[in-house]
């Protein structure tokens, strides 16, 4: 008997030596593949971050100057994150209600800059009026530090809290603004003539054409102001003080305890993602290209 | 006689103050209710320019365009346009994009389930009825344009401009939409004005061809009756000698008297 069944050749020792492939692969085999496809995601950073912590090493054993340890980090690491809810009246307040209070200044400038800005926005990019006088306006403000407000905030509202939300404000107003228009400027002529064939009127256009042709640039430029935000914050309060984390580095320094402000440093960077990650979920429910 | 839809002395010029160019002149067209109209030309032949004026989207600098003896000044759904790309909205489904037009002019006349029926109806006659809850991003080329002509048709247009419908899709796609198109015409007998550079195209679904001759200052050069009866079949017109005879007519139009004016280098 020399015939071999047609279907049945993974059967034999020999295409299993010569193709693997054909042979469904198991449980086991399937892992270790996934497993390899994703292994330079892991480490590759891994790699990096031991270099990185080498450095750092080499530099508070060496060269001192102040430079706590990683052990010594992780310990404060550990201290602050064990009990970030605490809270013994304004000075003495977990790391927790630090960022809290952070977070709800961007929150609050970051709002009113898009109340403000999408609208103006669509105003710039909808009337060349209203663009050729506001435009040279926003061009030499723009490129301003949002910092060098603080003083006329402080002015103004002779109060801190307000004049930090008023930074931020600043901050997040231009990019609101300026991707808003362009957004508006880069809606394609054929939606126009859609909606002149169907002769929408003012509301019917804004609402059916202009909003959600809109809707991806104004999401990049809130995106963008977000970011931002995010990192004028903590130098205004640095200048501003009370609770914020911000102000926790400033406070810190005074108080030299350097390990706080690295753990401080990483907590800033972690809440910058997580922000920018909510950001590009809004993104990607609300944004049509993006589908 | 007094023409459905009429074109009378069409003449425009862009740039007036600048650098005026003449784009169309003295264009002449009567189109009788029912009738399917090609226009053809070569490229920046001013077709376009055209069925944008009859759109109401463009206004002529000299005569105008009459529909039902009124003066046509602005675009309006009784003269739906069929768009080269389809320009559907991505933000809305299949369906939404003809329920947007459907509501839009059926809002005060017609309920709620009716218009609900409508928007179904029509897309069924494209043949879309499947992917109604899809984004314009999911479906191909060709089913695009199906929905942007079932966005016209839903709107019972006067008269359906379209503008090279199907020049984006590949041959195979274009005839199976062609052959949908002639299809939908012999049971609605809609009165359509069609763009398009392809020949073959032009002769299996017009009962006239206009031939346009090249810009600038274009104006139609000749205008040609395809005495073919309808419920055509593309097969069978494959041999026909009326068929043919059509077909080198334009042909001779496009190529012996009034070559592209770029032609002579090549």
């Amino acid at each position: 008997m020399t015939s071999v069944p047609v279907d049945e050749p993974t059967n034999t020792s020999m295409s299993q030596t010569e193709s693997p492939i054909a042979i469904a692969p198991s449980a086991a085999s399937r892992l270790r593949e996934r497993l390899f496809q994703v292994l330079p995601d892991i480490v590759l950073p891994v790699i990096t971050l031991l270099v990185v912590l080498l450095v750092w090493h080499l530099i508070a054993t060496n060269l001192g100057g102040g430079i706590p340890g990683i052990g010594e980090t992780w310990e404060r690491g550990v201290e602050l994150l064990s009990d970030p809810f605490h809270s013994n009246g304004p000075n003495d307040m977990g790391i927790f209600w630090q960022v809290l209070y952070s977070l709800g200044r961007v929150m609050a400038g970051f709002t009113l800059a898009a109340l403000v800005g999408v609208p103006v926005g669509f105003l710039m990019g909808s009337s060349a009026i209203f663009r050729k006088g506001w435009a040279p306006l926003i061009q030499i403000l723009r490129p301003v530090s949002p910092l060098a407000w603080l003083p006329i905030g402080l002015l103004l509202f002779r109060a801190v809290d307000p004049s930090a939300i008023f930074v931020i404000f600043i901050t997040s107003i231009w990019p609101i603004i300026l991707n808003t228009s362009a957004g508006v400027v880069a809606i394609p002529n054929d939606y126009r003539n859609v909606a002149a064939v169907l002769r929408l009127n003012r509301i019917e256009m804004v609402r059916h054409i202009l909003l959600p042709a809109t809707l991806p640039h104004v999401l990049t430029g809130m995106r963008l102001s977000l970011g931002i935000a995010w990192m004028v914050i903590v130098a205004a309060e640095m200048l501003t003080g009370g609770i914020g984390i911000g102000f926790f580095v400033w406070d810190e320094w005074n108080n030299l305890n350097v390990s706080s402000i690295i753990v401080a440093i990483i907590i800033i960077g972690v809440v910058g993602i997580i922000l920018d990650l909510g950001m590009n979920m809004i993104q990607r429910r609300f944004d049509h290209s993006q589908r | 006689m007094s023409a459905y839809l009429s074109i009378e002395g069409v003449g425009i010029t862009f740039n007036p103050r600048k650098s005026p160019t003449p784009a169309l002149v003295g264009v002449d067209l009567k189109i009788a209710k029912g009738e399917f109209v090609s226009i053809i030309g070569h490229s920046g032949c001013g077709k376009s320019t055209l069925l944008n004026i009859v759109a109401g989207l463009l206004k002529p600098t000299l005569g105008g365009v009459f529909l039902e003896r009124q003066l046509v000044d602005a675009p309006g759904p009784d003269r739906a346009v069929v768009f080269q790309n389809h320009s559907l909205l991505p933000w809305l489904t299949v369906y939404d994009n003809v329920r947007l037009a459907v509501n839009k002019v059926f809002g005060k006349t017609r309920g709620e389930a009716e218009r609900h029926e409508w928007t179904l109806h029509n897309l069924n006659l494209v043949g879309m009825s499947h992917a109604i809850a899809k984004y314009p991003s999911e479906v191909s080329g060709g089913m695009k344009q199906r929905v942007g002509i079932a966005r016209a048709l839903a709107m019972e247009p006067k008269v359906l401009l379209m503008d090279e419908p199907f020049g984006a899709l590949d041959a195979l796609n274009r005839a199976r939409l062609q052959d949908a198109l002639m299809g939908i015409q012999t049971t609605l007998r809609n009165t359509v004005i069609m763009i398009t550079h392809d020949v073959d195209e032009a002769v299996l679904l017009s009962d006239r061809i206009v031939m346009m001759t090249n810009g600038p200052a274009a104006t139609i050069g000749e205008v040609l009756d395809i005495p073919l009866d309808r419920a055509r079949k593309r097969l069978d017109l494959a041999d026909d000698t009326t068929y043919a005879h059509c077909r080198g007519e334009v042909l001779r139009f496009l190529y012996a008297r009034h070559r592209p004016a770029d032609a002579d280098a090549a």
